[in-house]
């Protein structure tokens, strides 16, 4: 079934022409069968190639971006795209009908582009980091599905679909999380992703249900539609079902307090970390507010004070914890735990293309800033920061494009961090939310300030690991180098006000969404924002650099900053690890000290006289009634069982034959009676 | 042709298949044995679904079910014994009696 989305979307008072994308779009669900068959190919014929099957898992993604890249262009140049194309499987009743299928629009269109991309980089340089390790064919056979998973999701049309992918990648993001199985921890933290999922999960399917159902169509464009057209039936249910949503979002997306698995997950390969960071996995949440945006947007406004408030602990409190973490991969989890922090809040506040646009453009930095930081563990063999220093001579190509990761998720002019992020303030300021933009300004003083630490411990002052540490090989410094040219440059796509000639700019990319959705989005540069987010950013290095900075050789002297409170707290992460036990203990402890008061001394006393007169009573029927009657009884049961068994187990030979012999004097025994009675 | 000539046969063929099934003592031979009794009955349901001649052909349709439950019978009973010879280096079934209590 082929149906095309007819309503067209008026944009601040100018219709935006909508094409069809033709074959391009017809076909583009290759994209999201490719990673599945590159899946099967790696088991089946992976082991006899040199990269064990990689070149499948970048094969599939290497096609898929060709379809990626040629949809963009015609959403950049032909204006907007909206199509879909959905296949129905199944129906409960006459009206609610699950389909599977792909949407085209520019929403899903940047998603596919970014995963495409950000996947094929990231894979090929997989190809190098991965080369000798162990089970590298399932690696690949799963990184396939993780890639493909991620496609099914942001292509879904419709809730049901979206649920597979969703599911999807949470079974891949497990599978390679605990990688390394043969170690306890690393399984520890596969499950714990998978389940803080799953508890975030739950919601996301009863939000599905109660939305779905209340319209009888799970349709995005029929929820959108709908929202709009402030359906009463969907009114009703939005502000429960909108939170219900938000809650599988914080899973994903890994906001506060279900942020917990993603540091952890940190216990999977690198290029595991990059792709889930950038642009799989955390990002579904995202997509999936992005989504719902006019349900939010038009009828569940009351919850968005909720999910703004969430999003500002994430991108604050979270982003403090990346000051403390040794481990260079947590310091950059944090981060990415941070940076979603940024995007939720966009997105909840009403900026749908700021919050987009920043995943957009972290999607390029991070995995930038996690391959960078797969390069150095691939040199020093550890992940620990204590360990490295000094690694700018030995490593230069890994050392330029860590920095400039580290300055555009600082979000220093004129690199992509700037733009997005900037964008983000200004629709904070402009929803009314005050408090929480100057939250994420301070936000962003904490993100150059611990991108300086990172950047100073690893690359500056004396290398403090053992052996001579080596840059990386071509196929692993290759996909740096990629990653850091859309790192600088993406940011120019959406200067506000700005329309590129020609291509127009990331806003309009994405504004055909059925309807209109009446979201924000700044028309020029504000320039005093710009420059306090600026100043910040700037305030955090220079502060930075002072502390970690390259004069001091040691250690000790490096990480001398100790605020009193605030460390422990860090270190501990906010108790929250502890405090579910914690909280446990606590209360549990006295309640549990009373109620055994009461057992001694109140129970107790009745239990014992009862059980003395029980006694008494016992003692008869057991003498006399249980002995003697009931136990001759068994006892002669027994016996008879006993015999009985003796003389038939004679008869079970073990002879197949001789079974069989019984068999057919059954028979016959049997036809003859039959025979004779009848 | 007379019911009971088609009778006469499936019941020789039947008889033969309770006699071998009884006296073989190779595997193999015992599992024909056993497609020789299940041919006998396919015999009898066409034959006396050629005298009744019912509405939906039952006779006929039972005797295919037969045919494939046999079968699927004997490519399970084949790799058995494959696997029993593999491990025992014969196909005698007095020699086996694993099956004992």
């Amino acid at each position: 079934m082929l149906h095309k989305l007819a309503v067209l979307a008026t944009e601040e008072g100018g219709v935006v022409h909508a094409g069809d994308g033709g074959w391009w779009a017809d076909t583009a669900g290759i994209m999201l069968v490719l990673p599945f068959v590159a899946f099967l190919l790696i088991l089946f014929f992976g082991k006899r190639l040199k990269y064990q099957g990689g070149e499948f898992a970048v094969g599939a993604l290497a096609i898929g971006l060709v379809w990626a890249t040629v949809l963009f262009v015609m959403n950049m140049t032909g204006g907007v795209l909206d199509h879909s194309n959905t296949f129905e499987i199944a129906r409960i009743g006459s009206d609610i009908v699950f389909e599977l299928g792909w949407m085209v629009d520019g929403l899903s269109i940047m998603m596919y582009f970014l995963v495409n991309f950000v996947g094929l980089v990231v894979f090929i340089y997989a190809l190098g980091y991965m080369e000798g390790d162990i089970r590298v064919n399932t690696f690949f056979a799963s990184f396939s599905i993780f890639a493909g998973a991620m496609l099914v999701l942001v292509g879904a049309p419709n809730l049901i679909q979206m649920i597979i992918g969703w599911e999807g990648v949470g079974l891949a993001s497990y599978l390679l999380i605990g990688h390394y199985w043969e170690d306890l921890d690393n399984v520890k933290a596969g499950n714990k992703a998978f389940m803080t999922n799953k508890v975030a999960d739950v919601g996301l399917i009863l939000g599905a249900i109660l939305v779905g159902v209340a319209i009888g169509n799970f349709d995005f464009a029929a929820l959108s539609e709908a929202a709009v057209g402030q359906n009463a039936e969907l009114g009703a249910v939005a502000f429960v079902g909108g939170l219900l949503l938000f809650f599988g979002a914080m899973g994903k997306s890994a906001q506060f307090p279900l942020h917990i698995w993603l540091p952890d997950a940190m216990a999977g390969p690198t290029p595991v970390s990059a792709l889930m960071h950038a642009a799989t996995m955390v990002t579904a949440g995202i997509y999936l507010m992005a989504r719902m945006f006019p349900l939010f947007q038009n009828l569940a406004q009351d919850a968005r004070v909720y999910m703004v408030a969430i999003g500002a602990i994430t991108l604050f409190a979270i982003g403090l914890l990346a000051l403390v973490a040794d481990d260079i991969k947590k310091v950059l989890a944090y981060s990415t735990v941070s940076q979603l922090g940024y995007m939720m809040t966009a997105v909840a506040a009403g900026g749908y293309t700021a919050g987009l646009f920043h995943l957009f453009t972290h999607a390029f930095f991070k995995a930038l800033l996690f391959l960078g930081a797969g390069s150095v563990i691939h040199a020093v063999h550890s992940n620990n920061m204590s360990d490295m220093g000094g690694l700018r001579k030995y490593m230069p190509t890994t050392y330029w494009t860590f920095v400039v990761g580290s300055l555009a998720l600082a979000g220093i002019v004129p690199l992509s961090g700037f733009w997005s992020k900037d964008e983000i303030l200004a629709t904070l300021g402009h929803e009314g939310y005050t408090a929480v933009m100057w939250i994420a300004i301070a936000g962003a003083f904490v993100t150059a300030f611990y991108m300086t630490r990172a950047v100073a411990l690893t690359f500056f002052g004396e290398f403090k690991g053992h052996g001579e540490p080596h840059e990386s090989p071509k196929l692993m410094t290759r996909p740096l180098v990629a990653l850091a040219i859309p790192s600088i440059f993406f940011g120019l796509l959406n200067i506000p006000g700005v329309s590129i000639p020609g291509i127009g700019n990331f806003t309009e990319w994405l504004s055909v969404r059925v309807v209109e959705m009446g979201d924000h989005h700044a028309e020029a540069i504000n320039f005093g924002l710009a420059a306090a987010g600026l100043g910040a950013a700037l305030l955090g290095i220079a502060l930075g650099w002072m502390i970690w900075g390259e004069d001091k050789k040691t250690q000790e002297e490096r990480d001398s900053l100790e605020i009193p409170v605030l460390y422990p707290l860090l270190r501990r992460k906010y108790y929250l690890d502890d405090a579910a036990l914690g909280i446990v203990g606590a209360t549990m402890g006295p309640l549990a000290r009373s109620v055994d008061w009461i057992n001694t001394y109140v129970i107790d006393g009745i239990v014992n006289a009862a059980g003395a007169l029980t006694r008494g009573l016992g003692g008869f029927v057991y003498g006399i009634l249980d002995q003697r009657g009931v136990d001759g009884f068994v006892n002669g049961l027994s016996v008879v069982a006993d015999g009985a068994g003796a003389g038939l187990r004679k008869l079970q030979t073990g002879r197949v034959q001789q079974y069989a012999a019984f068999f057919v004097v059954g028979a016959i025994v049997l036809a003859v009676v039959f025979v004779i009675l009848i | 042709m007379l019911l009971s000539q088609f009778l006469i046969v499936s019941s020789a063929l039947f008889s033969l298949g309770v006699y071998g099934l009884l006296v073989r003592r190779n595997i193999v031979l015992i599992l024909l044995s056993v497609e020789l009794m299940l041919n006998a009955v396919n015999i009898n349901l066409i034959a006396f679904e050629s005298v009744i001649r019912s509405a939906d052909a039952t006779g006929q349709v039972f005797a295919i079910f037969v045919i494939t439950v046999a079968a699927a019978e004997v490519g399970i009973g084949l790799a058995i014994v494959l696997m029993i010879f593999r491990n025992r280096r014969s196909a005698n079934v007095d020699e086996l009696n694993l099956m004992r209590w």
